[in-house]
């Protein structure tokens, strides 16, 4: 009884500071962040015919919609590769980014019923959804992985495309991307905490965003002197950068780059100074 | 133990009134808009504020468990989701030397999909627990919820009371150094909460655990804890011995029962004859708090308008949660009362031996009773609200009665050898 007590010591009290953020807390109920992944995933698939494969046949689905629509009959050109591999690729790190941007982006009022019954970091919920997300994201990979092989084993001559060792920084691609989704997500979740009709913001917003976003058309297609846009849009050259390393394809400059990380860090960072705000007395909203 | 584990300083919460719910993003905008378009002016939300804890102070030392009581609207609630950290005190601190645990609600996350056992783990994880800590418990909580052969359906299968005996074994073993429980003991069956209350009571008693208990159930709070904190308005009323606390609430709950009734502009909701009309029920005493064994006696006054030759007075008596305790019909009295008449009749109930708790009696005014042919004047319902309170021990201190016993003490049993 005396250990615990020197050990723990919690301050409440109004809260002065913007910036405080209880780092230990999160670590704390990290079992349940685990619990929370594993139980969003389970529950997507509970009493659905085909369960997770449907995490398949939707990119699979667009891809092929892209590829009648954009390069059969548009006629939108994807870099000299294969279309079905093009678009595949690149709704890889977009499908995520939308994932997680649309499970995350209602965390306050779609948790109010817990959030008003039980204290933990309320961080935790939306940190969960990046994770179950990111389980769809591999299973998309591997589909991805299995007809870029096909590719390279049966049609060898339109294979001019190679995975070498920068597939080593997808993963960072990865990170960054669930910054970006989740960043907004926490904005939109305090924004939707108190003006509730703004969810209907969400849907709209990644559509337009979709289209701003080299996903179903090659980063090379914009005019030299618009290029800069996108280099305020993070997902631009996190999806050209996925193609450049899955498809060899794409146009990355390093300025750009930098441009877009310092992008990501920083809408990450507003988003949880902002929801941590609006968390700490939603509930008195509710 | 010289240092509280608990200590709040000045603790207040301001709720803005008009601001309480969300607003939609249109209702502000055209609030901004009346503010530059000149001769309409569209009303702000209005302006206001309430507290609902004002400078709320108050020291809990380790192993104490210590009872919060008020009517409702006191404070307890938000006071309660402040030490839970749901939301922020306005001004003032709290500061605690020790994990939370907080029980506002049983099975808060339940997730009807999943099955009892990944709800065990899900539940005990938001409650605070690591999957450590549940894993070593898991046989244990399995085995007081009592559903062994259930723990891999899904909870959405199980009955109601399976579903409510699984959330409370799992909250029943958190570990926190605090525990701080609101009114859940009040769903679940009898049985079960005499289970649970003695659990609670052992893992404080046992482990030296600070338990913090929010209850209506006065009988309750007295078996329970030793101290109370009596809240009032936001404000901390009286903090000490838990029997002196509960005298307080009492008194507190006093001034809020009405002595008399102006029956006769009610509305009825049963048709009488009309030959007279109820028109005034008065107890005798100031306040209506009886003693376990006491007689409840009140005034009535008739006025007849039609004349009747006889009268008798019956009632039922109903418990808090409405239902019927029992029924009692009074005798025909001759009276020959003519029209425009007044008759004041002071009625009786000899020792109805009611358990401790609050009733309130629906009252008739007619002739012959459930035995023969019976004709009712008037009926009046939902009057004459009143508190029994729990016998007293040969202690003095406040006997329990299980709400499982029913609302009657029937007389003691006879028991002789043979």
């Amino acid at each position: 009884m005396n250990s615990p007590a020197a050990t723990y010591k919690i301050r409440i009290r109004p809260n002065e500071s913007w910036l405080h953020f209880d780092w230990a807390a999160l670590w704390q109920y990290r079992d349940l962040l685990v619990l929370l992944v594993q139980r969003d995933f389970t529950a997507k698939y509970q009493q659905t015919v085909l369960g997770p494969i449907w995490f398949i046949i939707n990119p699979l689905i667009n891809a092929v919609v892209f590829t009648i629509l954009f390069s059969r009959i548009i006629g939108i050109p994807t870099d000299g590769v294969p279309p079905i591999l093009f678009y595949l690729g690149g709704q890889l790190a977009w499908n995520y980014f939308s994932n997680v941007l649309g499970s995350t982006g209602n965390s306050l009022a779609g948790n109010a019923g817990i959030f008003s019954k039980v204290y933990f970091p309320r961080l935790i919920p939306p940190l969960a959804m990046c994770g179950s997300s990111l389980i769809a994201f591999l299973i998309q990979l591997v589909v991805f992985l299995a007809f870029w092989l096909y590719y390279l084993v049966f049609m060898p001559a339109g294979a001019a495309f190679h995975l070498g060792w920068s597939l080593a920084l997808l993963p960072l691609l990865v990170i960054q991307t669930a910054a970006v989704g989740l960043g907004v997500g926490l904005i939109l979740s305090a924004i939707t905490a108190k003006y509730r009709d703004l969810q209907q913001l969400t849907g709209y917003l990644l559509q337009i965003w979709m289209y701003a976003t080299p996903v179903i058309y090659p980063l090379s297609r914009i005019p030299e002197r618009w290029r800069w846009l996108d280099n305020l849009n993070p997902m631009a050259s996190i999806v050209e950068h996925t193609k450049l390393i899955l498809l060899g394809v794409g146009s990355v400059t390093f300025a750009g780059q930098a441009v877009s990380l310092l992008i990501s860090a920083g809408t990450l960072a507003f988003g949880i100074v902002l929801y941590q705000r609006m968390a700490r007395t939603f509930v008195d909203t509710v | 133990m010289s240092q509280p584990i608990i200590t709040a300083r000045g603790v207040s919460k301001r709720y803005q009134l008009g601001q309480i719910g969300m607003t939609s993003f249109r209702d502000e905008l055209e609030r901004l808009t009346g503010r530059f378009r000149r001769g309409r002016k569209i009303p702000s939300a209005p302006a206001g504020e309430f507290w609902a804890l004002k400078d709320v102070a108050f020291d809990i030392m380790p192993g104490e468990i210590v009872g919060i009581i008020g009517r409702n609207g006191a404070g307890k609630s938000t006071l309660l989701k402040i030490l839970s950290r749901i939301t922020e005190p306005t001004t003032g601190e709290i500061t605690l030397h020790g994990r939370v645990g907080s029980l506002l609600e049983v099975g808060t996350g339940f997730h009807p999909d999943l099955s009892g056992r990944q709800n065990i783990f899900l539940n005990g994880a938001i409650l605070g627990m690591s999957r450590a800590e549940v894993s070593a418990k898991f046989d244990e909580i399995v085995a007081f919820a009592e559903i062994d052969q259930f723990i891999d359906t899904p909870v959405k299968r199980y009955s109601s009371g399976m579903y409510v005996r699984l959330a409370f074994a799992i909250a029943a073993h958190l570990e926190p150094e605090i525990l701080i429980i609101d009114e859940v003991l009040a769903v679940g069956d009898a049985a079960f909460q005499r289970k649970c209350l003695g659990k609670m009571e052992s893992v404080s008693r046992l482990d030296g655990r600070t338990v913090l208990f929010v209850s209506h159930n006065m009988a309750a709070v007295s078996q329970l804890t030793n101290r109370a904190v009596v809240l009032k308005a936001g404000q901390v009323q009286f903090a000490g011995p838990t029997s002196q606390a509960i005298d307080r609430y009492v008194e507190e709950f006093e001034t809020h029962l009405v002595q008399s009734y102006a029956t006769g502009p009610m509305p009825r909701k049963w048709p009488g004859t009309g030959h007279a009309r109820i028109e005034q029920l008065s107890f005798l005493k100031a306040t209506p708090i009886f003693e376990s064994n006491a007689d409840i006696e009140f005034d009535l006054e008739l006025s007849v308008s039609r004349p009747i030759e006889k009268l008798r007075i019956s009632m039922t008596v109903f418990a808090a949660d409405g239902s019927a305790v029992g029924g009692s019909f009074g005798i025909d009295v001759d009276c020959a009362g003519a029209a425009n008449d007044r008759i004041n009749w002071r009625v009786r109930l000899p020792r109805p031996t009611l358990a401790p708790g609050r009733y309130h009696l629906d009252l008739a005014a007619g002739q012959g009773d459930f035995t023969g042919d019976r004709q009712e004047y008037d009926v009046v319902t939902d009057v004459l609200y009143f508190e029994v309170l729990p016998p007293k021990s040969s202690g003095g201190h406040l006997a329990r009665w299980e709400s499982g016993w029913g609302h009657l003490i029937l007389p003691s049993l006879q028991c002789e050898p043979i």
